[in-house]
């Protein structure tokens, strides 16, 4: 295999962030098949994790239909040119699953951390440099961080060893402005490389994607179909399709990304990536894009509108991982509802 | 009977102690001993005349003999080099950082247990908060296959030697679910939440409860169990009504048909912490607790 000369590296999240959009409900056939198919379309990087990163199988976060280990193992076996990365979050994974992912071939970890927190990183990213991984230090949630406080946490994760540093609009919450500003402190201020991960609650994700490219970002987050957490992310065959019109040299195949997304992934949607209400709700009041189906669930169970439980987690400015503040909110809501009706 | 106790660790959590234990009927606070002769934490224990040294554990070995209880607010690491020299100067050690080096006690569930051992752990403060829970949901059912916690924290409470280390605080806490909790698997999370004010300690707790649990058994326990620790974290409640939720969930302990949610808030006493801390407050009211009912004991035995 010839390395291309690429003007950015993509990295596609469709087995890890696609993973909340259907509940963490991915089989081995479905990892085969998109493996197969983002490697043969030139796609450097492919992340496959629980949706919550290792060990997010869980009762907060929803249980894995399959162990992540196998699948990840699986999607080690199947790429032929890619590199396999894995996320965790440390709170929620262990160092231990990062030397078992070594084992099975990963060779990249992202290690996300709320984007006020990077020193709870400092652990793991010694440990997979340690393993001989390439370390990227994840900032979630990075509109609730101005670009100076911003900077001051990824020098953070570049003094613990990090090779790349990355910043996500976790929440879809980011204009291009937003995204501008941010990348462009960062960029002046890290001797490593920059990428930025995009959602699109607020239908900006390519935008925003090729805003942080022409701001100096050296790496871009899609998924296939946009699948992943709320509004889902930016679809990685749009990106791909965008960049080459912009003149961007990608190294991957938009055609046949467009395939991946249209005759694989596209078949095992339970629903199409939408932007409706609840999810251009997220964007709009910068909730962590992950709530969005469990709002849903507990929106349904205990009577109360979703847009309301979505309002009042903005509100709480709860950080992701929170999930059990949903059930939290729907049973306060469905209090006061139940008190209004008895008053009034 | 009295125990003439030595704080160890003049930060947070030895200066809350401090002011918890001069409460105490007990215990007595015999020194406050840190490392920094300017700490906050030694010119408030002037202020309120107990002894202050700023010479470390050293100096309460040098002092054994005035001692009964050492309890330990220094960090794992300080404890690993210390544990063996207080009980060979005949001082029990209840231990605040996460060495676990002695048998873990939950206040709530194994109080007694471990009266006599020369050194006693206190988890974390997840642990001493959610541990209670994953018991109650046990103790009314047949078996607990799971358990899960989720300690959510402010940003402002959860020191260096949490965020070094975070790793420690799960694995520690999940053990504790399966070995004092009763829970035959388990999983422990931590989220740290920068929000400002700063939040007030929250965690939950899910049990798996297999096919043909008594339902109302298990609220019923859980319920009784928010009274049990708020005795003596008077802080520590239920903050919504524990709810059963319909699955099935395929849970690592198996598949379940339902499982019971318990959301719990911690406000911590105020005593020397700010109230959001309720980690802090819930490590230092459970080791008070441990330490009374050492008091007791002894003087059962001696009397």
């Amino acid at each position: 295999m010839s390395a291309k000369i690429t003007d950015y590296r993509l990295i596609d999240s469709t087995l890890r962030d696609g993973s909340h959009a259907i509940s963490h409900q991915y089989y081995a056939e479905d990892v085969i098949r998109i493996v197969a198919g983002l490697d043969a379309a030139g796609v450097q990087v492919i992340e496959i994790a629980h949706g919550d990163g290792l060990g997010g199988s869980s009762f907060n976060y929803g249980f894995s239909a399959v162990p992540e280990k196998e699948l990840i193992a699986k999607a080690c076996e199947t790429a032929q040119q890619a590199q396999i990365a894995c996320l965790m979050l440390p709170g929620i994974g262990l160092a231990d699953d990062l030397r078992e992912v070594r084992e099975l071939g990963v060779s990249v970890a992202r290690i996300a951390v709320h984007c006020t927190e990077a020193d709870i990183t400092e652990q793991h990213i010694k440990v997979a440099k340690d393993l001989g991984m390439e370390a990227i230090g994840f900032l979630m949630m990075a509109h609730m961080n101005s670009p100076e406080g911003l900077v001051e946490q990824a020098l953070l994760l570049q003094s613990y060893g990090a090779d790349t540093v990355y910043i996500a609009d976790s929440a879809g919450a980011m204009t291009v402005d937003d995204v501008r500003r941010r990348v462009n402190a960062l960029v002046k201020a890290l001797d490593v490389p920059l990428g930025v991960h995009a959602h699109n609650n607020l239908s900006m994700a390519v935008a925003n994607s090729i805003a942080a490219y022409e701001e100096g970002a050296k790496n871009l987050d899609g998924t296939s179909a946009g699948l992943g957490a709320g509004a889902g992310n930016c679809p990685t065959e749009i990106l791909a399709a965008v960049s080459t019109k912009y003149g961007i040299e990608t190294g991957v195949d938009p055609l046949a990304l467009m395939d991946v997304a249209e005759d694989v992934v596209r078949p095992i949607m339970p629903r199409q990536q939408v932007i409706d209400r609840a999810g251009l709700l997220l964007g709009y009041a910068g909730v962590y894009g992950s709530f969005l189906l469990h709002a849903e669930r507990a929106a349904e169970r205990y009577g109360v509108p979703q847009s309301e439980i979505l309002l009042e987690l903005g509100r709480r400015q709860v950080v992701g991982g929170q999930e059990d503040m949903i059930i939290d909110v729907a049973l306060e809501l469905a209090r006061k509802h139940a008190e209004q009706e008895v008053t009034g | 009977m009295t125990l003439n106790c030595a704080i160890v660790g003049s930060g947070n959590i030895g200066t809350d102690l401090m002011i918890k234990m001069l409460r105490s009927d007990k215990l007595a606070v015999g020194a406050l001993v840190g490392i920094d002769p300017d700490s906050e934490g030694l010119a408030r224990a002037k202020q309120l005349g107990v002894v202050a040294s700023h010479e470390g554990p050293d100096w309460i070995l040098d002092h054994a003999g005035d001692f009964d209880l050492v309890f330990d607010a220094t960090s794992a690491y300080v404890h690993v080099r210390y544990y063996k020299k207080y009980e060979e100067a005949g001082l029990t050690a209840i231990d605040l950082t996460p060495a676990a080096r002695g048998p873990k006690v939950i206040a709530a569930v194994n109080l007694t247990e471990h009266l006599d051992a020369p050194n006693i752990n206190m988890v974390t403060c997840g642990g001493q908060a959610t541990t209670p829970m994953a018991y109650a949901i046990r103790r009314a059912v047949d078996r607990l296959p799971y358990c899960e916690m989720v300690s959510t924290v402010s940003s402002k409470s959860a020191g260096p030697g949490t965020r070094q280390n975070i790793d420690e605080f799960t694995k520690t806490t999940s053990t504790a679910l399966r070995e004092i909790g009763g829970a035959e698997t388990s999983k422990a999370i931590i989220i740290l939440n920068p929000a400002e004010p700063p939040i007030i300690m929250r965690n939950t707790v899910f049990g798996a409860l297999p096919e043909g649990t008594d339902h109302d058994a298990v609220l019923e326990s859980v319920y009784d169990m928010e009274k049990t620790v708020a005795a003596y974290v008077p802080g520590y409640r239920l903050k919504n009504q524990p709810v059963i939720e319909e699955g099935p969930y395929n849970t690592p302990g198996g598949v379940v048909p339902h499982r019971v949610v318990v959301l719990l808030e911690v406000e911590g006493a105020g005593d020397f912490l700010p109230t959001y801390a309720g980690n802090l407050d819930i490590m230092t009211a459970a080791a008070m607790r441990v330490g009374e009912a050492i008091a007791d004991h002894r003087e059962e035995a001696s009397a």
